[in-house]
C-alpha cells in the first residue's frame, strides 16, 4: 500500500452496492497523488521498453538514437513527477520494480516497424494521459497542498515534450516508408 | 473513459445482474446519478444506436452497445488489476471507480503490458462483486 489516507466512496442507497463515479477524479491530494503515480509508472514503462528496444538488431542508428533520447526524457519526466508525489507525502514506485514487470511481459525480437510502432504508442499514451490529467485538474474545484499553477505548468511542459516525441517518431516512420 | 462509455458499462452490468433489460432506476443507482440524468443519457445512447429503451420494460444494449460496453469493462478490469498488482492499493475497487473517467483506453492498454490479465477478460468479471472473479484478493476488501 503506497498511500495511507482515508478514502471516501459513494454508496448507492438502495442496494448498498458501491456506485461508479461520474464526478471529477481529481478532488484531493490523495487522488492527485494516485494519478501522478500512474503517470510515473507510465514513464517507467516507456523508459524500460525503449531501453529494451535499443537491444534489437533490427534497428538502425537513427532509431537507436531516438530510443535512447526517449528513455532519457522519460527518466527526467519520472523524476519531475516523483518530486511532486513526494511533496504530496505519497510514495513513489521504484523503477526496478516496473522494469522487472516490463521484462516479464516483453516480447523480444521485434522488427524495425514493430519497435517504432511501440515507441509511437509509448509517446501517444503519455501525451494522452497528461492531456486528460491536465483537463481533469483544470475542471476540478478541489484544493491541493501544492501550488496548482506550478503543477499545471510542469504537466503542460511534459505534455508538450510528449507531443514533440510523437512527431519525432512519426517523422522517422515516414522516412522509413 | 468518457461518460457514455461509463453508462454503457453500467447498463451491461445491470443487465447481467438482472438477467434481462436494465431498469433506468438500477442504472441511475449504479452510477449514483438521478433517474432523470440516467433517462436523458439513455435517450442519447438510443439515438446513437447503442441501446433500445422500452417503457416499463427497460434498457437493452444493441450489438454495437455491447461491444463498447465490453471494451469499457475491460479497461476497468485493467485499472482494478493494475491498482492491486502494481500499486498494491487495498481499496482498489473504490479507487478504480474514481479513476476510470480519466484513464483513457490507450493508457489502459499500456498499463496492461505490465499486469497479468487473463485472456478470458472481461467474461470473468463478477458484476455483483464488482471485481474480476479471477483476481486474487480478499473478498472482504
Amino acid at each position: 500500500m503506497y498511500l495511507t489516507y482515508e478514502y471516501a466512496t459513494a454508496t448507492a442507497p438502495a442496494t448498498g452496492r458501491k456506485a461508479m463515479s461520474l464526478q471529477s477524479p481529481v478532488g484531493s491530494d490523495h487522488q492527485l497523488a494516485r494519478l501522478l503515480q500512474i503517470g510515473a509508472v507510465l514513464e517507467e514503462v516507456v523508459e524500460a521498453r525503449a531501453t529494451k528496444h535499443t537491444e534489437s538488431d533490427a534497428i538502425d542508428d537513427d532509431v537507436r538514437e531516438l530510443l535512447e533520447s526517449a528513455a532519457a526524457e522519460s527518466e527526467r519526466h519520472r523524476k519531475q513527477i516523483d518530486g511532486i508525489i513526494d511533496e504530496l507525502d505519497a510514495d513513489t514506485i521504484p523503477f526496478d520494480e516496473i522494469q522487472m514487470l516490463v521484462e516479464q511481459q516483453y516480447e523480444a525480437e521485434q522488427d524495425f516497424d514493430g519497435v517504432l510502432y511501440d515507441q509511437l504508442c509509448n509517446e501517444e499514451t503519455a501525451y494522452k494521459f497528461y492531456d486528460d490529467l491536465i483537463e481533469a485538474i483544470e475542471q476540478s474545484d478541489g484544493t491541493f497542498s501544492i501550488d496548482r499553477d506550478r503543477l499545471l505548468d510542469t504537466l503542460r511542459t511534459i505534455r508538450a515534450e510528449e507531443e514533440a516525441g510523437v512527431e519525432a517518431v512519426t517523422e522517422l516512420m515516414e522516412d522509413g516508408t | 473513459m468518457n461518460t457514455a462509455n461509463q453508462y454503457l458499462k453500467a447498463i451491461y452490468l445491470v443487465q447481467e445482474i438482472e438477467n434481462g433489460p436494465a431498469s433506468t432506476g438500477s442504472i441511475a443507482e449504479m452510477l449514483d446519478v438521478s433517474p432523470a440524468s440516467a433517462n436523458e443519457m439513455v435517450g442519447k445512447l438510443e439515438a446513437d444506436g447503442l441501446c433500445a429503451h422500452e417503457k416499463y420494460k427497460g434498457v437493452e444494449l444493441t450489438d454495437d452497445g455491447i461491444m463498447r460496453a465490453r471494451d469499457a469493462l475491460q479497461n476497468y478490469c485493467i485499472i482494478e488489476r493494475f491498482l492491486l498488482e502494481v500499486l498494491e492499493v487495498e481499496d482498489f475497487r473504490a479507487e478504480a471507480r474514481q479513476l476510470e473517467p480519466v484513464i483513457d483506453e490507450t493508457v489502459a492498454e499500456r498499463l496492461d503490458t505490465i499486469i497479468d490479465r487473463r485472456p478470458e477478460c472481461p467474461d470473468c468479471f463478477d458484476a455483483e462483486a464488482d471485481v474480476c472473479a479471477l483476481l486474487e484478493c480478499d473478498p472482504a476488501d
